[in-house]
């Protein structure tokens, strides 16, 4: 349940915005005060409880008349659930709100399938003027929030089990996916906390003699194109990493555009087709299903041999 | 007392719009003409006193049309107040026109597309919420279908707009009894609707739909003191046109020149 905790710290950071933006409100379902933010503005402040299509609904609503609603809302549920929401009431009708969304990916581990985010990605990149932010640590989720407030239109930010990145650092562009490790013999392309493991593989590998450059790829859409045809042709092995399926997540996206390109061998690494049925803690579940850094290590070597 | 000159004036405004929707549904051309014709009057009171959509006096109204796929009637107002031209009509569903079958962003006045069922109660109760924030003044009306209220998504509506007051918030129920297949009661009843409706706490009124009478005494009692307000407006599906009205090919149909002689001369006029 990190990825609760983290999207609930960035309450304060939507209360400095609304300090100074009189248009900002909040909404949420049954999730809280949202930081101290109920607290400080509570005629801005809504819970409409748990009602995924009616959120929705009401924050495309009151965008429409010029506010700018952050939704804070489980993901499973608020992407599933209140899909055609989401395209309908924001994306063709260009309404401007933000969704805020924790337990993405595999983070609430034994909670079962129900509460695996693990689609959510391949849905929103189908609607047209979607952004999709998935933030790799907790200060580029705040980074991720301001830059998805100074764009209009609908934004998804995709908060997962992430930790601090040491000696990370990055001025957010969205769309911009920065390297954070070089490497020459194979590319791990990663997204949220998977890049975390994906720094993992590139040390474990570097102990093997083999270089592995990390890409953390924040933005799932619009994708940096430019940063996936570079991998593939200055280093033509890549890797995706995603817990998501990999089928129209970030795979799917990197794949798409590998083929345009016509040249470069993919491996994409998530869940394969199938609902995790086993029932484990979250860590361990990333061992299961291929996505700790170990198993990616593994995933580049066999990419190699 | 309700005006009887404004009532007229509407009354002939209403003939007006019946007579753009016969012109629609001419020379084959297929629409959605039961529920278009069930909500005549309402639009007419709506459009043509209620609302001020164009913020001419004061603050700009929000009007949905929730149950989208009667966008003719609402097509037929904007010939009414002079924003397209009836010649348009004949461009229904062509490429380059403004006129879609359900409301489109390229049309006048379509604050909200819609067409998906279920949607605009929500998106009404964000717009009034804006606006209660806003202190404008403005008020927000929802219009929905009957068949539409078997959708999940209005009642979760229904439950989240008394929670917070919205006494700036009107929905109405265009209940004419047929959906798309059938009479709504052969599908899925809504049974005691009324009582549904007070149950959530909505100021409910119910009303016959095409007494404009009675329309504009409802409308002259909004706000309430405290509350969202929910009109049931007992209608009859295809209104005006005595060979499709409480039928179910009322729905989706095109009319025959006998049907629409018959219907203009039951309005007593020779022509549309």
């Amino acid at each position: 349940m990190l990825g609760f905790i983290r999207a609930l710290m960035q309450g304060p950071v939507i209360a400095e915005l609304a300090e100074k933006n009189p248009d900002i409100v909040v909404l949420t379902q049954d999730m809280g005060g949202i930081g101290s933010f109920a607290e400080k503005f509570p005629d801005r402040f809504f819970d409409v409880g748990i009602s995924e299509a009616n959120l929705i609904g009401v924050a495309a609503g009151l965008a429409q008349v010029g506010k700018l609603p952050f939704v804070f809302a489980m993901a499973p549920f608020i992407t599933m659930r209140s899909f055609e929401q989401i395209r309908d009431d924001c994306g063709y009708n260009r309404n401007n709100v933000k969704i805020i969304a924790p337990c993405t990916g595999l983070e609430t581990g034994a909670w079962g399938a129900t509460h695996h985010a693990v689609e959510d990605l391949a849905l929103l990149r189908t609607i047209p003027g979607m952004t999709i932010l998935c933030p790799a640590d907790p200060d580029e989720g705040t980074r991720a929030v301001l830059a998805s407030a100074k764009i209009d239109g609908p934004v998804y930010i995709r908060f997962g089990y992430i930790e601090s990145l040491e000696g990370y650092e990055d001025t957010f562009e969205i769309g911009k996916a920065p390297a954070i490790r070089e490497g020459t013999d194979v590319a791990i392309i990663a997204t949220g906390a998977s890049v975390a493991q994906a720094i993992k593989a590139h040390d474990i590998l570097k102990g093997d003699g083999l270089s592995a450059r990390v890409i953390n790829m924040h933005t799932i859409k619009p994708i940096d194109r430019e940063v996936i045809e570079t991998a593939a042709k200055e280093i033509g092995h890549i890797i995706t990493v995603e817990e998501h399926f990999v089928n129209g997540g970030l795979g799917g996206a990197v794949a798409e555009v590998m083929a345009e390109l016509g040249h470069g061998r993919l491996v994409r690494l998530g869940l394969q087709d199938e609902f995790v049925m086993e029932v484990a803690s979250y860590p361990e579940i990333l061992g299961l299903v291929g996505l700790d850094g170990e198993s990616i290590a593994a995933s580049a070597r066999t990419m190699l041999e | 007392m309700p005006d009887k000159t404004l009532e007229q004036d509407l009354r002939e405004r209403a003939a007006a719009l019946r007579r753009h929707i016969l012109t629609m549904a001419s020379n084959g051309q297929v629409i959605h003409v039961g529920g278009s014709m069930s909500i005549i009057e309402i639009m007419a009171a709506l459009f043509f006193h209620f609302l001020d959509v164009e913020g001419k006096k004061g603050p700009t109204d929000h009007f949905i049309l929730s149950k989208g796929h009667t966008v003719h009637a609402f097509h037929a107002c904007l010939a009414e107040l002079g924003l397209i031209d009836p010649g348009e009509f004949s461009t229904l569903g062509r490429i380059n026109t403004r006129l879609a079958g359900h409301p489109s962003l390229k049309a006048p006045l379509v604050e909200f597309a819609t067409g998906s069922l279920g949607h605009g109660l929500s998106v009404g109760i964000g717009m009034a919420l804006a606006e209660r924030l806003n202190k404008s003044g403005a008020r927000t009306v929802v219009l929905m279908g009957d068949g539409e209220l078997q959708e999940g998504s209005v009642w979760e509506a229904a439950l989240c707009a008394p929670r917070f007051g919205l006494e700036n918030l009107m929905a109405i129920v265009d209940r004419n009894g047929f959906q798309g297949s059938h009479a709504v009661d052969d599908v899925l009843p809504l049974g005691r609707l009324e009582k549904k409706w007070q149950s959530f706490d909505w100021n409910t009124h119910v009303i016959d739909g095409h007494d404009l009478g009675a329309i504009l005494e409802i409308f002259n009692k909004f706000p309430s003191e405290s509350g969202p307000t929910m009109i049931i407006a007992n209608t009859i599906k295809g209104k005006g046109v005595p060979a499709v009205e409480g039928t179910t090919r009322a729905h989706y149909t095109t009319l025959s020149d006998d049907e629409i002689s018959e219907a203009l001369e039951t309005m007593g006029v020779s022509s549309c």
